[in-house]
């Protein structure tokens, strides 16, 4: 579904962080340009 | 000798012109000309009535003990209870009396404020019963409407109250931007919030100044210069203010687990005998102010996030009475742990239980991160108490201290409802100190844990995050360690005098 597509990731300090996505994300062909994980706290 | 914990105070400031001014959502929704946001926010700003009859605020002041909110209908906005300014731990302080104070707090010539302005804002602190003579000696006369305006087209703050320009902030440097109007400003309020904070727990522990010896501040913001943009030091300048002339300090600073690792720093060195009394002390943070404010406007709900909070916590030497704090099980999240919340939660929650074979329900009380649900929900980001509660009732789970069925019951008796404003280092863990220490002196919990974590990836420098825990316990009593008194002594000398006289008398023959 993600192959060949870009993909920016926001994850969230309280629920999953952005590298933890993105480990998940690399493995579907996506390519990460860019993460980060926020604090709204 | 256990380091124990002797006293709290827990304050809030409420601060809805600061929070349009200084607050990073508004200021940064300013670029955006055509704001809904910022069109409507004037009618979502609460009253100082509001704030204070706000249940999760009288909680936090120790009017009320934070489980009363389970029985508190949400949303807890649209419930008041009485609204009482002071509480058991500390106060929620007006804006106009909080200007004041910042000028107090000030030794820069920073604060201006205008002339009727002081007059009323006197009359009002003179009724305070923590502001002193010396004090009021150290709020000015006051300036002209015309010399704030002047000041403010130089690119000072404004302060304003009740719709009115009532004084500014000016900038301390022409040209460093980490001494600009609006890092002054937030510099200022840190230090005064911790100000007030200091003052209640010194009324609170009945302490004079003067007995403190060491302050570990530990505020969302750090102060300098450009040259050196964290070089502090709040702690001493906080110290000055409140009269701790025989004092020194330093700021500790971990993000939201600034906190807890400024409490473990005090406990530390109180252990080690270094110091006696250590007060470790925080303000508020202006940058935080209405964080989460696009979403309650757009959902409907008053600006919640309109309170600067702060505390104050004096660690001292073992009395006998008051809780301790172990050193023996501190939990921490280290560098190789993983930054997963499972990670994290295991390494600061269950190990220092597995180090002294406790189970998770062994702690009665855990204290976690305590952000209000009424103002993460709305904003997308949950029920964040309870998602930290979840964690540990799950680990207990795994280690098989519960059953799963039991994972709700867990929460409600371990937990307890999240009460503590969005000021990032403020509900992180040290907000329910002075609950708990109430709690097990009165001998209804023997055990809490304290849990601080921080987002450190925010400062871009890595992509750790960050937690330490700590159990405070109920004292089990100072062991009377039997001196040997003057008269035994004699007795001990006249006896080995005597054996050795008879050996000498028994060598000779």
């Amino acid at each position: 579904m993600l192959e060949g597509k870009k993909v920016i990731i926001v994850g969230d300090r309280d629920g999953i962080p952005g590298p933890a996505i993105e480990e998940c994300i690399k493995t579907t062909g996506a390519e990460v340009v860019f993460t980060a994980t926020e604090c709204f706290v | 000798m256990n380091p124990v914990i002797k006293g709290c105070s827990h304050i809030l400031v409420h601060v809805p012109n600061v929070m349009l001014e200084a607050g990073t959502t508004q200021i940064l929704e300013r670029e955006n000309k055509n704001s809904d946001y910022l069109l409507k926010i004037n009618d979502y700003i609460r009253s100082y009535e509001d704030c204070i009859s706000y249940p999760p605020n009288q909680a936090y002041i120790g009017n009320i003990y934070p489980d009363k909110l389970n029985d508190i209908p949400r949303p807890w906005y649209q419930n008041p209870l009485p609204p009482k300014r002071f509480g058991s731990f500390g106060e929620i302080m007006p804006e106009d009396e909080f200007y004041a104070l910042m000028q107090i707090s000030d030794v820069f010539d920073l604060v201006f404020l205008e002339k009727d302005f002081v007059k009323e804002v006197r009359r009002k602190l003179e009724g305070h019963p923590l502001i002193s003579e010396k004090d009021l000696s150290r709020l000015k006369e006051g300036v002209s409407l015309e010399e704030i305006e002047r000041q403010i087209e130089n690119k000072a703050v404004p302060l304003r109250f009740n719709g009115k320009i009532v004084g500014c902030v000016k900038k301390a440097h022409d040209k460093d931007i980490t001494l600009s109007s609006h890092v002054m400003l937030e510099n200022l309020a840190t230090k005064a919030s911790a100000v007030l904070a200091f003052k209640h727990l010194l009324k609170n522990t009945g302490m004079s100044p003067e007995e403190i010896d060491y302050i570990i501040e530990c505020s969302e913001e750090a102060c300098g210069d450009m040259n050196q943009r964290g070089g502090g030091n709040f702690a001493k300048a906080i110290g000055e203010i409140v009269g701790c002339s025989n004092a020194t300090g330093a700021d500790v600073r971990g993000f939201c687990a600034g906190p807890a690792h400024a409490l473990l720093n005090a406990a530390s060195l109180v252990k080690a005998g270094v110091f006696k009394n250590i007060v470790v002390v925080a303000g508020g943070a202006t940058a935080k102010l209405g964080m989460n404010g696009r979403d309650h406007v757009k959902k409907g709900l008053p600006l919640l996030e309109d309170v600067l909070g702060g505390f104050a916590v004096l660690v001292s030497q073992d009395d006998g009475i008051n809780p301790i704090i172990r050193l023996d099980s501190i939990g921490r999240h280290t560098i190789g742990a993983g930054a997963s919340p499972q990670a994290v939660m295991h390494a600061v929650a269950v190990e220092p239980l597995e180090k002294l074979g406790l189970k998770v329900t062994d702690v009665d009380k855990y204290s976690v991160e305590m952000q209000n649900p009424e103002i993460t929900e709305p904003a997308g980001a949950g029920d964040v108490p309870k998602a930290n509660y979840k964690m540990i009732a799950a680990l207990g789970v795994k280690r098989g201290d519960i059953e799963k069925s039991q994972i709700d019951e867990f929460i409600l008796k371990h937990g307890m409802p999240g009460f503590a404003p969005t000021q990032g280092h403020i509900p992180s863990g040290v907000p329910v100190l002075g609950h708990i220490r109430e709690k097990i002196l009165k001998g209804e919990i023997k055990r809490a844990m304290i849990i601080g974590k921080g987002s450190l990836f925010l400062a871009r420098m890595t992509n750790l995050f960050d937690g330490i825990s700590m159990i405070i316990e109920a004292n089990p009593g100072v062991k009377e360690e039997k001196g040997v008194e003057e008269k035994e002594i004699r007795k001990m000398i006249a006896k080995a005098l005597r054996d050795l006289a008879e050996h000498l008398i028994g060598s000779e023959v």
